[in-house]
């Protein structure tokens, strides 16, 4: 009884476990999630109807039909050219009387800096695809991302996101991102 | 010398390879406790669209997910074929989304709540309506922080 029972291979036990861990690479999908982050405006009762008296020029109106076409302050034009428009209409480098209002405002590292008080403001059909609505948002946000970033370039030498936190605030203030969008017309079209 | 060398010939022993598997068995549990399986099985189908800003959304267990899209195949006889809200397991209708919204507020942390995110994934030719009906119900929930989710557009 003295000869030892032999001993069982574990040879085969590092390929058992690789095989779980291809499997577990192969079935794993680290997708992160990305999208477009906004912020919507708190919810006001109807009745308390907030019509705010903003002055012609200082909002820069963004209409979509319901079918997918883009009318940008009155004049019908392509989803490639918002970007631009909308950065001329927050800048307004020569002070264009048509152009928005700029109000002087103080703001760290920059001192007094005019600030324009453009608004841009989104409005689309019941029926207007989501696609071409994503497509007009996300020029919008690039518009201001460009600016804040061009700015950033400039100042600080850097991009916008590699700015400290006190530095990205303050360019914020200058280009703030103000995007207002009202109520989706509904006009025709089935009823929900 | 010889004092030393004995034999001449001795073989390099093998090296010792048991502790490969356990070495590979770190790793598996690794991945096993880091990987996160689908959660929701979708019956809509959900092509999100393309767009040229895009955020990551950093924090997952901070994200709830809105699907809104058409039924697939197997559901269009029951649920037909016009886009449907999918809130975690099941079809909804505009008024379940208050209660989906405190329901997942519920399930976070005090101190997290604040920073939520509601992910709205779209399919993307729904009608911007629907879309609009939900968003509603979201400022109405005052959930106000969402994303819209789109893949990163290639430069051409």
């Amino acid at each position: 009884m003295s000869k030892k029972l032999p001993e069982v291979p574990a040879a085969s036990l590092a390929d058992i476990a690789f095989m779980l861990l291809i499997f577990f690479l192969v079935a794993t999908q680290m997708n992160t999630d990305t999208g477009l982050e906004r912020r919507l405006p708190q919810w006001v009762e109807e009745t308390q109807e907030n019509e705010q008296d903003v002055n012609e020029r200082n909002v820069f109106v963004v209409l979509v039909n319901r079918n997918n076409d883009l009318l940008v302050q009155g004049q019908w034009s392509k989803v490639s050219d918002l970007r631009e428009k909308a950065k001329e209409f927050m800048v307004n480098p020569n002070n264009d009387p048509a152009l928005p209002e700029k109000e002087p405002k103080e703001i760290p590292f920059f001192g007094e800096v005019l600030v324009s008080k453009g608004v841009i403001s989104l409005q689309n059909d019941r029926d207007t695809k989501y696609e071409m609505y994503i497509a007009v948002q996300s020029e919008l946000v690039g518009a201001i991302n460009d600016l804040r970033n061009d700015l950033a370039q400039s100042k600080f030498g850097r991009t916008y996101e590699k700015c400290s936190e006190e530095q990205q605030s303050a360019l914020k203030e200058i280009y703030p991102s103000r995007i207002s969008e009202a109520e989706p017309k509904r006009i025709g079209g089935e009823k929900l | 010398m010889s004092k030393f060398r004995k034999g001449g010939k001795k073989e390099l022993p093998a090296i010792s390879t048991a502790s490969l598997p356990d070495v590979v068995f770190i790793l598996l549990f690794f991945f096993m406790v880091v990987v996160q399986m689908r959660e929701v099985s979708l019956m809509i189908k959900v092509k999100v669209p393309e767009a040229a800003e895009v955020n990551k959304l950093e924090k997952k267990s901070l994200v709830s997910v809105i699907h809104i899209g058409e039924p697939l195949k197997q559901y269009q006889t029951k649920f037909g074929t016009a886009p449907r809200i999918q809130l975690s397991d099941q079809f909804a209708s505009i008024s379940d989304i208050s209660n989906f919204v405190i329901a997942e507020r519920e399930a976070k942390d005090e101190a997290e709540r604040p920073s939520m995110i509601f992910s709205l994934k779209i399919d993307e030719s729904t009608k911007m309506g629907i879309v609009a009906d939900v968003k509603t119900e979201l400022r109405k929930a005052a959930a106000l922080h969402i994303s819209y989710s789109a893949k990163k557009k290639r430069e051409n």
